[in-house]
Protein backbone atom coordinates (compact mmCIF):
# COMPACT_ATOMS: atom_id res chain seq x y z
CA UNK A 1 0.00 0.00 0.00
CA UNK A 2 2.83 2.01 0.38
CA UNK A 3 3.62 1.71 -3.43
CA UNK A 4 0.50 3.34 -4.05
CA UNK A 5 1.00 6.02 -1.76
CA UNK A 6 4.11 6.84 -3.40
CA UNK A 7 2.55 6.56 -6.91
CA UNK A 8 -0.49 8.70 -5.94
CA UNK A 9 1.93 11.38 -4.57
CA UNK A 10 4.13 10.90 -7.99
CA UNK A 11 1.49 11.47 -9.92
CA UNK A 12 0.14 14.45 -8.59
CA UNK A 13 3.31 15.86 -9.63
CA UNK A 14 3.48 13.72 -12.32
CA UNK A 15 3.49 16.40 -15.41
CA UNK A 16 6.25 18.33 -13.87
CA UNK A 17 8.67 15.01 -13.83
CA UNK A 18 8.04 14.45 -16.97
CA UNK A 19 9.62 16.71 -18.01
CA UNK A 20 12.13 16.59 -16.52
CA UNK A 21 12.75 12.55 -17.02
CA UNK A 22 14.47 11.82 -20.57
CA UNK A 23 12.94 8.75 -21.26
CA UNK A 24 9.04 8.34 -21.87
CA UNK A 25 7.64 6.55 -18.43
CA UNK A 26 4.44 4.85 -18.30
CA UNK A 27 3.12 6.94 -15.19
CA UNK A 28 -0.26 6.73 -15.91
CA UNK A 29 -0.31 2.87 -16.13
CA UNK A 30 -1.67 1.35 -13.28
CA UNK A 31 -1.75 -2.25 -14.26
CA UNK A 32 2.39 -1.80 -13.66
CA UNK A 33 1.84 -0.31 -10.08
CA UNK A 34 4.58 -2.43 -8.82
CA UNK A 35 6.96 -2.33 -11.28
CA UNK A 36 6.21 1.53 -11.67
CA UNK A 37 5.98 2.11 -7.57
CA UNK A 38 9.64 0.69 -7.32
CA UNK A 39 11.00 2.96 -9.87
CA UNK A 40 8.70 5.87 -8.94
CA UNK A 41 9.88 5.01 -4.83
CA UNK A 42 13.16 5.77 -5.81
CA UNK A 43 12.96 9.03 -8.22
CA UNK A 44 10.39 10.51 -5.60
CA UNK A 45 13.46 9.99 -3.07
CA UNK A 46 16.03 11.47 -5.82
CA UNK A 47 13.38 14.15 -6.59
CA UNK A 48 12.91 15.33 -2.97
CA UNK A 49 16.35 15.57 -2.16
CA UNK A 50 16.91 17.85 -5.21
CA UNK A 51 13.88 19.54 -4.02
CA UNK A 52 15.29 20.15 -0.96
CA UNK A 53 18.99 21.60 -1.85
CA UNK A 54 17.39 24.00 -4.35
CA UNK A 55 15.48 25.29 -1.39
CA UNK A 56 19.19 25.54 0.18
CA UNK A 57 20.22 27.45 -2.76
CA UNK A 58 17.76 29.88 -2.74
CA UNK A 59 17.60 30.70 0.90
CA UNK A 60 21.63 30.67 0.15
CA UNK A 61 21.66 33.07 -2.28
CA UNK A 62 19.24 35.62 -0.58
CA UNK A 63 20.93 35.19 2.41
CA UNK A 64 22.03 38.59 2.67
CA UNK A 65 18.64 39.76 3.83
CA UNK A 66 17.95 36.90 6.46
CA UNK A 67 19.82 36.78 9.68
CA UNK A 68 23.07 34.80 10.34
CA UNK A 69 21.72 31.80 11.60
CA UNK A 70 19.80 30.79 8.98
CA UNK A 71 22.12 30.58 6.67
CA UNK A 72 21.98 27.26 5.16
CA UNK A 73 25.47 25.36 3.50
CA UNK A 74 25.16 24.15 0.66
CA UNK A 75 27.62 20.85 0.07
CA UNK A 76 29.81 20.71 -2.17
CA UNK A 77 28.43 17.77 -4.17
CA UNK A 78 25.30 19.83 -4.92
CA UNK A 79 27.37 22.41 -6.40
CA UNK A 80 29.00 19.46 -8.47
CA UNK A 81 25.59 18.69 -9.47
CA UNK A 82 24.55 22.19 -10.31
CA UNK A 83 27.66 22.61 -12.13
CA UNK A 84 27.71 19.34 -14.36
CA UNK A 85 23.66 20.10 -15.30
CA UNK A 86 24.85 23.86 -16.20
CA UNK A 87 27.24 22.76 -18.32
CA UNK A 88 24.81 19.72 -20.07
CA UNK A 89 22.54 22.74 -20.92
CA UNK A 90 25.70 24.96 -22.28
CA UNK A 91 26.47 21.89 -24.44
CA UNK A 92 22.85 21.60 -25.34
CA UNK A 93 22.38 25.59 -26.61
CA UNK A 94 26.09 24.96 -28.22
CA UNK A 95 24.75 22.05 -30.50
CA UNK A 96 21.02 24.07 -31.29
CA UNK A 97 22.81 27.32 -32.54
CA UNK A 98 23.86 27.16 -35.89
CA UNK A 99 26.96 28.33 -35.90
CA UNK A 100 28.31 25.80 -33.64
CA UNK A 101 26.02 22.70 -33.55
CA UNK A 102 28.40 21.03 -35.93
CA UNK A 103 31.23 21.32 -34.18
CA UNK A 104 29.04 20.16 -30.63
CA UNK A 105 26.75 17.46 -31.99
CA UNK A 106 24.31 16.69 -28.69
CA UNK A 107 24.44 14.55 -25.92
CA UNK A 108 23.28 11.10 -27.45
CA UNK A 109 24.69 11.69 -30.33
CA UNK A 110 27.49 11.91 -28.89
CA UNK A 111 27.03 9.35 -26.49
CA UNK A 112 26.12 6.75 -28.74
CA UNK A 113 29.43 7.29 -30.39
CA UNK A 114 30.53 5.13 -27.68
CA UNK A 115 29.30 1.88 -29.15
CA UNK A 116 30.53 2.98 -32.43
CA UNK A 117 34.08 3.05 -31.81
CA UNK A 118 33.97 -0.06 -29.99
CA UNK A 119 32.94 -1.53 -33.25
CA UNK A 120 35.67 -0.18 -35.08
CA UNK A 121 37.66 -1.79 -32.73
CA UNK A 122 39.22 0.87 -31.70
CA UNK A 123 38.44 3.10 -28.42
CA UNK A 124 40.20 1.12 -25.95
CA UNK A 125 43.37 0.45 -27.77
CA UNK A 126 43.01 4.20 -27.98
CA UNK A 127 42.61 4.97 -24.44
CA UNK A 128 45.03 2.49 -23.54
CA UNK A 129 47.58 3.40 -25.80
CA UNK A 130 47.33 6.88 -24.30
CA UNK A 131 47.37 5.95 -20.70
CA UNK A 132 50.81 3.77 -21.64
CA UNK A 133 52.47 6.30 -22.94
CA UNK A 134 51.01 9.27 -20.57
CA UNK A 135 51.95 6.75 -17.56
CA UNK A 136 55.50 6.05 -18.80
CA UNK A 137 56.16 9.47 -19.73
CA UNK A 138 55.12 10.85 -16.86
CA UNK A 139 56.82 8.50 -14.12
CA UNK A 140 60.41 8.99 -15.83
CA UNK A 141 59.78 12.92 -16.07
CA UNK A 142 58.94 12.73 -11.83
CA UNK A 143 61.92 10.32 -11.83
CA UNK A 144 64.33 12.62 -13.32
CA UNK A 145 62.85 16.12 -12.12
CA UNK A 146 62.62 14.64 -8.59
CA UNK A 147 66.93 14.32 -8.26
CA UNK A 148 67.34 17.55 -10.11
CA UNK A 149 64.96 19.78 -8.32
CA UNK A 150 66.50 18.76 -5.03
CA UNK A 151 70.20 18.86 -6.99
CA UNK A 152 69.12 22.76 -7.96
CA UNK A 153 68.03 23.51 -4.25
CA UNK A 154 71.35 21.92 -3.06
CA UNK A 155 74.18 23.01 -5.51
CA UNK A 156 74.03 26.47 -6.42
CA UNK A 157 75.90 25.94 -9.88
CA UNK A 158 73.98 23.28 -11.12
CA UNK A 159 70.91 25.90 -10.14
CA UNK A 160 72.41 28.61 -12.19
CA UNK A 161 73.27 26.18 -15.14
CA UNK A 162 69.68 24.50 -15.40
CA UNK A 163 67.47 26.71 -14.43
CA UNK A 164 67.76 29.03 -17.59
CA UNK A 165 67.44 26.24 -20.03
CA UNK A 166 64.52 24.69 -17.92
CA UNK A 167 62.68 28.03 -18.06
CA UNK A 168 63.95 28.62 -21.59
CA UNK A 169 62.38 24.80 -23.12
CA UNK A 170 59.46 25.08 -20.90
CA UNK A 171 58.36 28.11 -23.10
CA UNK A 172 58.44 26.22 -26.25
CA UNK A 173 55.06 24.47 -27.20
CA UNK A 174 55.76 20.59 -27.32
CA UNK A 175 54.40 20.00 -30.82
CA UNK A 176 57.01 22.34 -31.95
CA UNK A 177 59.86 19.88 -30.72
CA UNK A 178 58.19 16.91 -31.85
CA UNK A 179 59.66 16.95 -35.21
CA UNK A 180 63.05 16.74 -34.15
CA UNK A 181 62.90 13.99 -31.17
CA UNK A 182 60.70 12.10 -34.06
CA UNK A 183 64.01 12.24 -36.66
CA UNK A 184 66.27 11.70 -33.37
CA UNK A 185 64.29 8.51 -32.08
CA UNK A 186 61.94 7.43 -34.76
CA UNK A 187 58.45 6.98 -35.01
CA UNK A 188 56.00 4.42 -32.60
CA UNK A 189 55.69 4.25 -28.71
CA UNK A 190 59.38 5.84 -27.89
CA UNK A 191 59.11 9.78 -28.94
CA UNK A 192 55.22 9.67 -27.52
CA UNK A 193 56.96 8.73 -24.05
CA UNK A 194 59.80 11.07 -24.37
CA UNK A 195 57.85 14.14 -25.38
CA UNK A 196 55.97 13.62 -22.39
CA UNK A 197 58.84 12.88 -20.47
CA UNK A 198 60.14 16.35 -20.87
CA UNK A 199 57.07 18.41 -20.65
CA UNK A 200 56.27 16.79 -17.49
CA UNK A 201 59.61 16.73 -16.25
CA UNK A 202 59.52 20.77 -16.94
CA UNK A 203 56.80 21.29 -14.91
CA UNK A 204 57.58 19.08 -11.96
CA UNK A 205 61.22 20.29 -11.71
CA UNK A 206 60.47 23.99 -11.53
CA UNK A 207 57.86 23.23 -9.00
CA UNK A 208 59.39 21.19 -6.78
CA UNK A 209 62.62 23.30 -6.76
CA UNK A 210 60.66 26.24 -5.88
CA UNK A 211 59.00 24.41 -3.29
CA UNK A 212 62.42 23.18 -1.61
CA UNK A 213 63.74 26.75 -1.64
CA UNK A 214 60.96 27.70 0.22
CA UNK A 215 61.35 25.75 3.19
CA UNK A 216 61.46 27.77 6.45
CA UNK A 217 65.28 28.02 7.09
CA UNK A 218 64.67 28.27 10.84
CA UNK A 219 63.26 24.28 10.98
CA UNK A 220 66.54 23.65 9.30
CA UNK A 221 68.40 25.52 12.26
CA UNK A 222 66.27 24.02 14.97
CA UNK A 223 67.51 20.96 13.73
CA UNK A 224 70.98 21.18 13.15
CA UNK A 225 71.18 22.41 16.87
CA UNK A 226 69.20 19.08 18.01
CA UNK A 227 72.13 17.73 16.93
CA UNK A 228 70.82 16.24 13.37
CA UNK A 229 73.55 15.19 10.62
CA UNK A 230 73.21 15.96 7.17
CA UNK A 231 71.41 12.96 6.35
CA UNK A 232 68.97 13.39 9.34
CA UNK A 233 67.80 16.82 8.10
CA UNK A 234 67.48 15.23 4.31
CA UNK A 235 65.25 12.73 5.78
CA UNK A 236 63.29 13.82 8.63
CA UNK A 237 63.12 17.61 7.56
CA UNK A 238 63.58 18.32 3.85
CA UNK A 239 61.80 14.90 2.96
CA UNK A 240 58.29 15.99 5.05
CA UNK A 241 58.87 19.86 4.60
CA UNK A 242 58.77 19.16 0.75
CA UNK A 243 56.52 16.95 0.53
CA UNK A 244 53.18 18.94 -0.01
CA UNK A 245 55.49 21.03 -2.78
CA UNK A 246 55.95 17.41 -4.25
CA UNK A 247 52.10 16.54 -4.06
CA UNK A 248 51.45 19.90 -6.07
CA UNK A 249 53.67 19.21 -9.02
CA UNK A 250 52.69 15.39 -9.43
CA UNK A 251 49.24 17.38 -9.79
CA UNK A 252 50.67 19.37 -12.02
CA UNK A 253 52.94 17.29 -14.03
CA UNK A 254 49.84 14.68 -14.52
CA UNK A 255 47.59 18.16 -16.04
CA UNK A 256 50.80 18.35 -18.58
CA UNK A 257 50.75 14.90 -19.50
CA UNK A 258 47.43 15.14 -20.50
CA UNK A 259 47.40 18.31 -22.43
CA UNK A 260 50.72 17.11 -24.14
CA UNK A 261 49.20 14.20 -25.32
CA UNK A 262 48.04 15.41 -28.59
CA UNK A 263 51.70 16.69 -29.69
CA UNK A 264 53.30 13.63 -28.02
CA UNK A 265 50.90 10.95 -30.78
CA UNK A 266 51.56 13.15 -33.47
CA UNK A 267 54.96 11.06 -33.81
CA UNK A 268 53.18 9.03 -36.25
CA UNK A 269 51.45 7.00 -33.68
CA UNK A 270 49.11 3.76 -34.67
CA UNK A 271 46.77 4.17 -31.49
CA UNK A 272 45.89 6.96 -28.83
CA UNK A 273 43.36 9.46 -28.14
CA UNK A 274 45.42 12.13 -29.34
CA UNK A 275 46.29 10.48 -32.33
CA UNK A 276 42.52 9.44 -32.66
CA UNK A 277 41.45 12.96 -32.70
CA UNK A 278 43.51 14.32 -35.26
CA UNK A 279 42.52 11.17 -38.00
CA UNK A 280 39.13 12.19 -36.94
CA UNK A 281 40.02 15.99 -37.48
CA UNK A 282 40.93 14.96 -41.37
CA UNK A 283 37.07 13.97 -42.47
CA UNK A 284 35.61 16.39 -40.14
CA UNK A 285 34.06 13.73 -38.07
CA UNK A 286 32.93 15.68 -35.18
CA UNK A 287 30.90 12.88 -33.39
CA UNK A 288 33.48 10.74 -32.09
CA UNK A 289 35.77 13.25 -31.72
CA UNK A 290 34.18 15.56 -29.00
CA UNK A 291 33.62 11.58 -27.89
CA UNK A 292 37.24 11.50 -27.30
CA UNK A 293 37.81 15.02 -26.17
CA UNK A 294 35.23 14.11 -23.28
CA UNK A 295 37.54 11.24 -22.40
CA UNK A 296 40.74 13.16 -22.49
CA UNK A 297 38.45 15.70 -19.22
CA UNK A 298 36.98 12.74 -17.51
CA UNK A 299 40.51 10.80 -17.40
CA UNK A 300 42.28 14.16 -16.14
CA UNK A 301 39.24 14.80 -13.65
CA UNK A 302 39.65 11.57 -11.83
CA UNK A 303 43.48 11.78 -11.79
CA UNK A 304 43.15 15.35 -10.32
CA UNK A 305 40.62 13.83 -8.02
CA UNK A 306 43.08 10.73 -6.66
CA UNK A 307 45.81 13.17 -6.08
CA UNK A 308 44.44 15.87 -4.15
CA UNK A 309 42.74 12.70 -1.76
CA UNK A 310 45.94 11.71 -0.84
CA UNK A 311 47.55 15.25 -0.71
CA UNK A 312 44.52 15.85 2.44
CA UNK A 313 45.43 12.18 3.54
CA UNK A 314 49.42 12.85 3.68
CA UNK A 315 49.35 16.60 4.11
CA UNK A 316 46.89 17.07 6.90
CA UNK A 317 49.57 18.79 8.93
CA UNK A 318 49.68 21.96 7.08
CA UNK A 319 48.78 25.10 8.43
CA UNK A 320 47.09 26.56 5.21
CA UNK A 321 46.21 24.40 1.83
CA UNK A 322 47.06 26.17 -1.25
CA UNK A 323 43.57 26.01 -3.38
CA UNK B 1 76.43 35.62 42.83
CA UNK B 2 80.34 36.47 44.29
CA UNK B 3 81.09 32.27 43.78
CA UNK B 4 79.60 32.26 39.91
CA UNK B 5 81.42 35.45 39.36
CA UNK B 6 85.25 33.52 39.86
CA UNK B 7 84.57 30.43 38.36
CA UNK B 8 86.00 30.37 35.17
CA UNK B 9 83.58 31.94 32.49
CA UNK B 10 81.50 29.37 30.53
CA UNK B 11 80.97 31.57 27.96
CA UNK B 12 83.54 34.32 26.90
CA UNK B 13 83.08 36.96 24.41
CA UNK B 14 85.62 39.35 23.40
CA UNK B 15 85.52 42.38 21.16
CA UNK B 16 82.54 40.84 19.29
CA UNK B 17 81.23 42.80 15.88
CA UNK B 18 78.85 41.53 13.37
CA UNK B 19 78.07 43.59 10.13
CA UNK B 20 74.89 42.60 8.09
CA UNK B 21 76.29 43.96 4.48
CA UNK B 22 73.31 44.10 1.98
CA UNK B 23 73.74 45.51 -1.70
CA UNK B 24 73.11 49.24 -0.65
CA UNK B 25 73.96 49.39 2.68
CA UNK B 26 75.85 47.85 5.97
CA UNK B 27 73.87 47.18 9.26
CA UNK B 28 75.84 47.27 12.62
CA UNK B 29 74.33 44.48 14.45
CA UNK B 30 76.85 44.61 16.86
CA UNK B 31 79.82 46.55 18.11
CA UNK B 32 82.24 45.76 20.47
CA UNK B 33 80.49 43.44 22.77
CA UNK B 34 82.97 41.76 26.06
CA UNK B 35 80.56 39.55 27.96
CA UNK B 36 81.22 37.04 30.31
CA UNK B 37 78.50 33.91 31.19
CA UNK B 38 79.25 31.81 34.17
CA UNK B 39 78.58 28.25 34.19
CA UNK B 40 75.19 27.94 35.81
CA UNK B 41 74.24 31.35 35.36
CA UNK B 42 70.80 32.36 34.39
CA UNK B 43 71.21 35.68 32.73
CA UNK B 44 68.60 38.09 30.89
CA UNK B 45 68.52 40.77 27.91
CA UNK B 46 66.58 43.24 27.58
CA UNK B 47 66.91 46.14 25.03
CA UNK B 48 64.90 47.83 22.13
CA UNK B 49 63.73 45.91 19.36
CA UNK B 50 66.58 46.33 16.43
CA UNK B 51 69.30 46.27 18.72
CA UNK B 52 70.97 42.86 18.22
CA UNK B 53 69.69 40.83 20.80
CA UNK B 54 68.50 38.07 18.38
CA UNK B 55 71.63 38.64 16.77
CA UNK B 56 74.04 38.11 19.82
CA UNK B 57 71.85 34.88 20.34
CA UNK B 58 72.48 33.24 17.25
CA UNK B 59 76.32 33.73 17.18
CA UNK B 60 76.68 32.30 20.37
CA UNK B 61 74.10 29.33 19.24
CA UNK B 62 76.55 29.06 16.31
CA UNK B 63 74.37 29.97 13.42
CA UNK B 64 76.66 32.53 11.73
CA UNK B 65 79.96 33.83 12.79
CA UNK B 66 80.71 36.83 14.18
CA UNK B 67 82.26 39.39 11.52
CA UNK B 68 85.14 40.05 14.17
CA UNK B 69 85.89 39.13 17.96
CA UNK B 70 86.43 35.95 19.83
CA UNK B 71 83.63 33.88 21.22
CA UNK B 72 84.47 30.63 23.53
CA UNK B 73 82.91 28.13 25.02
CA UNK B 74 84.74 26.18 27.48
CA UNK B 75 87.90 28.19 26.25
CA UNK B 76 87.06 26.46 22.82
CA UNK B 77 86.32 28.67 19.74
CA UNK B 78 82.69 28.42 18.99
CA UNK B 79 82.84 27.47 15.26
CA UNK B 80 79.25 26.06 14.29
CA UNK B 81 76.48 24.37 16.02
CA UNK B 82 76.36 22.02 18.95
CA UNK B 83 73.93 19.74 21.10
CA UNK B 84 75.29 21.33 24.17
CA UNK B 85 73.76 24.57 23.41
CA UNK B 86 69.86 24.04 23.44
CA UNK B 87 67.43 27.01 21.22
CA UNK B 88 64.00 28.12 21.63
CA UNK B 89 63.35 30.05 18.65
CA UNK B 90 60.60 33.33 19.11
CA UNK B 91 58.79 31.67 16.12
CA UNK B 92 58.64 28.01 18.27
CA UNK B 93 60.17 25.92 14.78
CA UNK B 94 58.13 23.20 15.65
CA UNK B 95 57.98 20.29 13.02
CA UNK B 96 54.36 20.54 11.76
CA UNK B 97 54.53 16.81 9.84
CA UNK B 98 55.29 15.76 13.67
CA UNK B 99 52.88 15.58 16.31
CA UNK B 100 53.63 17.01 19.68
CA UNK B 101 55.44 13.85 21.12
CA UNK B 102 56.96 13.52 17.91
CA UNK B 103 58.76 16.52 18.01
CA UNK B 104 60.10 16.36 21.61
CA UNK B 105 61.13 12.32 20.57
CA UNK B 106 63.30 14.30 17.77
CA UNK B 107 65.38 15.61 20.16
CA UNK B 108 65.85 12.54 22.33
CA UNK B 109 66.06 10.27 19.14
CA UNK B 110 68.95 12.45 17.80
CA UNK B 111 70.38 11.94 21.24
CA UNK B 112 70.82 8.56 20.36
CA UNK B 113 67.44 6.97 22.22
CA UNK B 114 65.50 4.33 20.25
CA UNK B 115 62.23 5.31 18.78
CA UNK B 116 60.16 3.44 21.67
CA UNK B 117 62.74 4.24 24.93
CA UNK B 118 62.18 8.25 23.58
CA UNK B 119 58.09 8.28 23.58
CA UNK B 120 58.43 6.52 27.54
CA UNK B 121 61.03 9.52 27.77
CA UNK B 122 59.14 12.41 25.66
CA UNK B 123 56.16 11.98 28.26
CA UNK B 124 58.70 13.38 31.10
CA UNK B 125 59.17 16.31 29.31
CA UNK B 126 55.88 17.13 28.22
CA UNK B 127 54.86 16.64 31.60
CA UNK B 128 56.97 19.17 32.65
CA UNK B 129 55.13 21.57 30.55
CA UNK B 130 51.31 20.44 31.20
CA UNK B 131 51.14 19.05 27.79
CA UNK B 132 50.63 15.50 27.66
CA UNK B 133 46.85 15.08 26.84
CA UNK B 134 48.00 16.65 23.69
CA UNK B 135 50.84 14.52 22.77
CA UNK B 136 49.13 13.33 19.54
CA UNK B 137 47.90 16.99 18.09
CA UNK B 138 49.68 18.26 15.68
CA UNK B 139 51.28 22.01 16.24
CA UNK B 140 48.71 23.62 13.50
CA UNK B 141 46.01 22.29 16.28
CA UNK B 142 47.28 24.14 19.44
CA UNK B 143 47.56 27.84 20.85
CA UNK B 144 50.65 29.73 20.57
CA UNK B 145 51.42 29.07 23.62
CA UNK B 146 51.12 25.61 23.84
CA UNK B 147 53.29 25.30 20.78
CA UNK B 148 56.20 27.25 22.65
CA UNK B 149 55.76 25.00 25.78
CA UNK B 150 56.51 22.30 23.07
CA UNK B 151 59.80 24.00 22.24
CA UNK B 152 60.45 24.37 25.26
CA UNK B 153 59.85 20.64 26.09
CA UNK B 154 61.83 19.95 22.88
CA UNK B 155 64.90 22.13 23.83
CA UNK B 156 64.98 20.52 27.10
CA UNK B 157 64.59 16.89 25.84
CA UNK B 158 67.99 17.71 24.00
CA UNK B 159 69.64 17.81 27.64
CA UNK B 160 71.66 21.26 26.44
CA UNK B 161 73.99 22.48 29.35
CA UNK B 162 73.30 26.18 27.74
CA UNK B 163 69.93 27.17 26.89
CA UNK B 164 69.58 29.99 24.86
CA UNK B 165 65.99 31.16 24.52
CA UNK B 166 64.66 34.30 22.36
CA UNK B 167 61.51 36.05 23.87
CA UNK B 168 59.90 32.74 24.43
CA UNK B 169 57.50 34.00 26.18
CA UNK B 170 56.16 37.29 23.98
CA UNK B 171 53.68 35.94 22.39
CA UNK B 172 51.74 34.10 25.71
CA UNK B 173 48.88 35.82 27.16
CA UNK B 174 49.68 36.98 31.03
CA UNK B 175 48.75 34.27 32.73
CA UNK B 176 50.38 31.09 30.89
CA UNK B 177 53.74 33.46 30.84
CA UNK B 178 53.78 33.70 34.58
CA UNK B 179 53.00 29.88 34.92
CA UNK B 180 55.96 29.24 32.78
CA UNK B 181 58.20 31.49 34.38
CA UNK B 182 57.93 29.71 37.43
CA UNK B 183 57.76 26.47 35.80
CA UNK B 184 60.79 27.86 34.16
CA UNK B 185 62.58 29.03 37.93
CA UNK B 186 61.40 25.71 39.36
CA UNK B 187 63.26 23.97 36.56
CA UNK B 188 66.68 26.35 36.66
CA UNK B 189 66.73 25.94 40.35
CA UNK B 190 66.37 22.34 40.33
CA UNK B 191 68.58 21.17 38.29
CA UNK B 192 71.00 24.28 37.09
CA UNK B 193 71.88 24.97 33.01
CA UNK B 194 73.55 28.35 32.08
CA UNK B 195 70.21 30.55 30.36
CA UNK B 196 70.69 33.21 28.27
CA UNK B 197 67.42 34.52 27.93
CA UNK B 198 66.11 37.55 25.73
CA UNK B 199 62.80 39.42 27.06
CA UNK B 200 61.22 42.79 26.00
CA UNK B 201 59.51 42.62 29.43
CA UNK B 202 61.53 44.36 32.28
CA UNK B 203 60.06 42.37 34.44
CA UNK B 204 60.13 38.87 33.38
CA UNK B 205 63.80 39.80 33.25
CA UNK B 206 64.00 40.67 36.95
CA UNK B 207 62.08 38.10 38.14
CA UNK B 208 63.82 35.29 36.23
CA UNK B 209 67.53 36.11 35.77
CA UNK B 210 70.79 37.21 38.34
CA UNK B 211 71.90 39.64 36.45
CA UNK B 212 70.55 41.63 33.27
CA UNK B 213 71.82 42.87 30.31
CA UNK B 214 70.66 46.03 28.98
CA UNK B 215 71.74 46.87 25.65
CA UNK B 216 71.37 49.60 23.34
CA UNK B 217 71.30 49.93 19.33
CA UNK B 218 73.43 52.13 16.70
CA UNK B 219 75.23 50.48 16.79
CA UNK B 220 73.98 47.28 18.68
CA UNK B 221 76.24 47.33 22.33
CA UNK B 222 76.15 46.80 25.57
CA UNK B 223 74.97 49.84 27.79
CA UNK B 224 74.88 48.42 31.19
CA UNK B 225 74.60 45.03 32.86
CA UNK B 226 72.98 45.13 36.13
CA UNK B 227 73.17 42.24 39.19
CA UNK B 228 70.12 41.00 40.26
CA UNK B 229 70.48 40.31 43.91
CA UNK B 230 67.34 38.62 45.09
CA UNK B 231 67.71 35.15 46.35
CA UNK B 232 66.23 32.81 45.05
CA UNK B 233 63.67 30.23 45.08
CA UNK B 234 61.26 33.07 43.92
CA UNK B 235 58.36 33.05 42.68
CA UNK B 236 55.54 35.55 41.20
CA UNK B 237 55.14 37.15 44.46
CA UNK B 238 58.75 38.72 44.54
CA UNK B 239 57.45 41.52 42.36
CA UNK B 240 55.71 42.59 46.18
CA UNK B 241 59.02 43.12 47.03
CA UNK B 242 60.84 46.80 47.50
CA UNK B 243 64.14 45.63 45.67
CA UNK B 244 61.99 44.28 42.75
CA UNK B 245 60.28 47.66 42.40
CA UNK B 246 63.88 49.48 42.44
CA UNK B 247 65.65 46.90 40.25
CA UNK B 248 62.20 47.63 37.39
CA UNK B 249 62.26 51.50 37.88
CA UNK B 250 66.39 51.57 37.68
CA UNK B 251 66.10 49.26 34.47
CA UNK B 252 63.27 50.78 32.68
CA UNK B 253 64.77 54.06 32.76
CA UNK B 254 67.83 52.95 31.17
CA UNK B 255 65.41 51.35 28.37
CA UNK B 256 63.54 53.83 27.92
CA UNK B 257 66.16 57.02 27.91
CA UNK B 258 67.23 54.37 24.94
CA UNK B 259 64.03 54.50 23.25
CA UNK B 260 64.27 58.05 23.59
CA UNK B 261 67.46 58.44 22.36
CA UNK B 262 66.50 56.15 19.02
CA UNK B 263 63.60 58.83 18.16
CA UNK B 264 66.08 61.51 17.63
N1 LIG C 1 70.14 38.41 8.29
C1 LIG C 1 70.20 39.76 8.42
N2 LIG C 1 70.55 40.52 7.35
C2 LIG C 1 70.61 41.85 7.44
N3 LIG C 1 70.35 42.55 8.55
C3 LIG C 1 70.00 41.87 9.67
C4 LIG C 1 69.89 40.43 9.65
N4 LIG C 1 69.51 40.02 10.88
C5 LIG C 1 69.38 41.13 11.63
N5 LIG C 1 69.68 42.25 10.91
C6 LIG C 1 69.68 43.61 11.40
O1 LIG C 1 70.46 43.64 12.57
C7 LIG C 1 69.84 44.44 13.55
C8 LIG C 1 69.61 43.63 14.82
O2 LIG C 1 68.62 42.67 14.59
P1 LIG C 1 68.12 41.66 15.70
O3 LIG C 1 69.29 40.96 16.27
O4 LIG C 1 67.08 40.79 15.12
O5 LIG C 1 67.48 42.64 16.78
P2 LIG C 1 66.56 42.30 18.05
O6 LIG C 1 66.46 40.84 18.20
O7 LIG C 1 67.23 42.97 19.21
O8 LIG C 1 65.23 42.92 17.80
C9 LIG C 1 68.57 44.99 12.95
O9 LIG C 1 68.81 46.30 12.50
C10 LIG C 1 68.30 44.07 11.81
O10 LIG C 1 67.66 44.77 10.77
MG1 LIG D 1 64.77 39.55 18.14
Amino acid sequence: MEITNFTRAFDEKAGLFLVILPFPTKAGDKSSHFFCGNIYNMLFHIKRSVENQLKKVWSYMGMEKKKKSEKVKIPSWVWLLISFAAALVVWTILSIIPATSRSFPNIIVTIQQIPVMIERGVLFTDIASSLISVICGYLIGFAIALPVAILMAWYLPVRNILQPWIVFIRNIPPLAYVPLIVIAAGVGRKPQIIVIAIATFLTMCITIFQGILNIDNTLIYAARILGASDKDIFVRVLAPASLPFILTAVRLGAATALTTLIAAESTGAMAGLGMRIRSLNSNYDTKPMLLYIIIIGIIGLVVEKLIIMAERKLTAWQETRKV
Amino acid sequence: MAEEVENKPKIQIRDLCKVFKSRDREVVALKDINLDIAENEFLTVVGPSGCGKSTLLNIIAGLFPPTSGMITLDGREIKGIGRERGVVFQQYALFPWLTVIKNVCFALEMRGFSKEDAEKEAIKYLDMVNLVEFKDHYPKELSGGMKQRVAIARAYAAEPEILLMDEPFGALDAQTRTQLQVELLNTWEKEQKTCFFITHDVEEAILLGQRCIIMGTHPGRIKRIVDIDIPYPRGPEVRLTPEFNELKNLLWSEVYTEFLENRK
